[in-house]
């Protein structure tokens, strides 16, 4: 506590628990996100052109410029040095599809702060993950522009451009693991590529940023619920490890799930949590009728976090059960 | 309700003050579900219009003789009856129309709307009054429904009224026109009513938490030493 030489007060400040500090201030790690993003950026460029990083651009700059523009509205202090307009700005940038269009990438990150943030009353009261609602949104809005992909630079096929998932979905054509371990095939910009989000993924995990629990528990149950189905079926149901590289699995793993503001705070239910997305993206993937779920599963268990929070609340010690 | 407002009052507070949709939000299902263009907003504004004037002034008409106990089936009785005429005569004169609203013109029954003001008005107050009173409610919840359509089919369909009113090189935001737009829709402008009506009130909420609050968070020690 700072003492003045001059007529010195005191500050005592009244908090409830926990008194534990993290070792990152909110800013400090919404800049480490940022930095962990770099390598999906790069994997977007070189799959599919410099003309991504405008979307990116475009999506960022939209994303402050709302945000600054609502606090100023609203008359508050505004939050945009925080950095979280920006990440959910690279977030939704990266989760759209290559060569969509400008203007629509702008409206989406409008509705995304607009919508998805600052109506629930700004950072931390949100209950879904913005970059997510922009992307339903832009889904719900433009379906035949945001389901239009083009395919990778090195493809050799140039003609046809589909998803892995929408090959399995409508062609029941498996594409093979090592493209898409690497990134070249189609898909949204930054999720393609599972050794570039590994990177980024796992540098926020050992910074600390990231608790390991919920990236942990996607992937241990994707593993399994996949497996269940792969076991019955070989032929029908693809492989786990399929289903664990395509669409945007990995990207929603370790960018969207762990979220702060909307996964649970107990170590238990970040695993039902985690559990939660992929059961449920198994079986939008598996029953449903589009071919990638991840976002509606993810956006699905966000709003269920309040109650695993209410239910997984730790006894406290000494209690009695 | 006290007896001493004006006619013209019990005729204007339903156009703002108890809108049905924004401030009273009943009669959610018609104004979320044919919303989807002017044209149905506004048909289906003066159906429910037209069968709440009625039904309340028959209704205030005959409050001395209908038992308490059994007032609701007897509201129901009196609703249905116009019910059917508004949806008979659409049905010959606009089938189109009638087409377009599909089962939400005989769902004008169960509008709690409908039901709300008898219970609320014209079963303790005079014919003239509910008159004016089912006048004002029904005019606000028409320009509701004309204003969410509008919203919707403008940004939904580039139309309005089916005459296109924005460029075509404006891409329809389809979302407009599925259900996600009405709830959208309504819950923005429901949001923007209540800002600008409550920000006196809100204003006295405010200096009041602000009063109060700032103790107990923070409790500042003056001394030489701690």
């Amino acid at each position: 506590m700072e003492t003045k030489s001059v007529n010195p007060s005191y500050k005592l400040e009244l908090t409830s628990s926990p008194h534990v500090h993290s070792r990152w201030s909110t800013k400090q790690a919404m800049w480490f996100v940022v930095i962990a993003l770099i390598p999906a950026l790069v994997s977007a460029v070189v799959f599919f052109g410099p003309y991504q990083l405008l979307i990116v651009l475009t999506s960022v700059v939209f994303c402050v410029g709302t945000e600054f523009l609502i606090k100023k509205i609203r008359k508050r202090k505004t939050t945009v040095g925080d950095g979280s307009a920006v990440i959910t700005g690279l977030l939704l940038g990266l989760i759209l599809p290559p060569n969509f269009s400008l203007s629509s990438t702008a409206i989406g990150a409008v509705f995304s702060i607009a919508i998805g943030k600052e109506v629930f009353g700004g950072l931390g009261y949100n209950i879904f993950n913005p970059a997510l609602v922009g992307r339903a949104f832009l889904q719900a809005a433009f379906p035949v522009a945001i389901t239009t992909w083009t395919n990778p630079n090195f493809s050799v096929d140039t003609v046809t451009s589909a998803t892995p998932l929408a090959a399995y979905k409508f062609d029941k054509i498996f594409t093979s693991i090592q493209p898409m371990f690497l990134g070249n095939i189609g898909g949204s910009l930054g999720e393609t590529s599972a050794l570039a989000i590994l990177i980024g993924g796992i540098f926020l995990i050992a910074v600390g940023v990231v608790n390991y629990r919920v990236p942990l528990a996607m992937i241990v149950g994707i593993l399994i619920f996949a497996g269940v189905f792969w076991m019955i079926d070989p032929v029908k149901y693809p492989n786990p490890a399929f289903q664990l590289l395509a669409g945007g699995f990995l990207f929603g793993t370790f960018f969207m799930a762990t979220d702060w503001v909307t996964s649970p705070l107990t170590s238990k239910g970040m695993w039902i949590f985690g559990l939660g997305i992929a059961f449920l993206v198994v079986v939008i993937r598996i029953f449903g009728g589009l071919p990638e779920g991840v976002m509606y599963a993810i956006l699905i268990m966000n709003s269920v976090v309040p109650i695993i929070n209410r239910y997984t609340y730790p006894r406290i010690f000494g209690e009695a059960k | 309700m006290k007896k001493n407002k004006s006619l013209g009052y019990e005729y204007i507070k339903g156009l703002w003050e108890i809108n049905p949709v924004f401030k009273q939000v009943l009669g959610m299902c018609p104004a979320l579900a044919v919303t989807v263009s002017v044209m149905n907003g506004l048909a289906m504004g003066l159906a429910t219009t037209f069968v709440l004037v009625f039904s309340s002034l028959l209704i205030s008409s005959i409050r001395k003789f209908i038992p308490n106990q059994v007032r609701i089936a007897a509201f129901i009785v009196v609703i249905a009856t116009f019910v059917t005429i508004a949806d008979l005569v659409m049905k010959a004169k606009f089938p189109e129309l009638s087409k377009a609203l599909g089962p939400f013109v005989p769902l004008i029954v169960v509008n709690c709307l409908i039901l709300g003001r008898q219970e609320a008005f014209s079963s303790k107050n005079n014919p003239l009054r509910s008159l004016m009173d089912a006048l004002g409610n029904g005019t606000g919840f028409l320009i509701a429904l004309v204003v969410m359509g509008g919203i919707r089919e403008m940004i939904g369909s580039r139309t309005l009224l089916d005459y296109p009113i924005l460029p075509a090189g404006f891409e329809p935001w389809l979302i407009m026109i599925l259900p996600a737009g009405a709830f959208l829709t309504l819950g923005l402008l429901m949001g923007l009513a209540n800002f600008y009506v409550d920000k006196k009130k809100r204003n006295q909420q405010q200096e009041l938490i602000a009063k109060y609050r700032k103790p107990s968070t923070t409790l500042e020690i003056k001394g030489e030493e701690a």
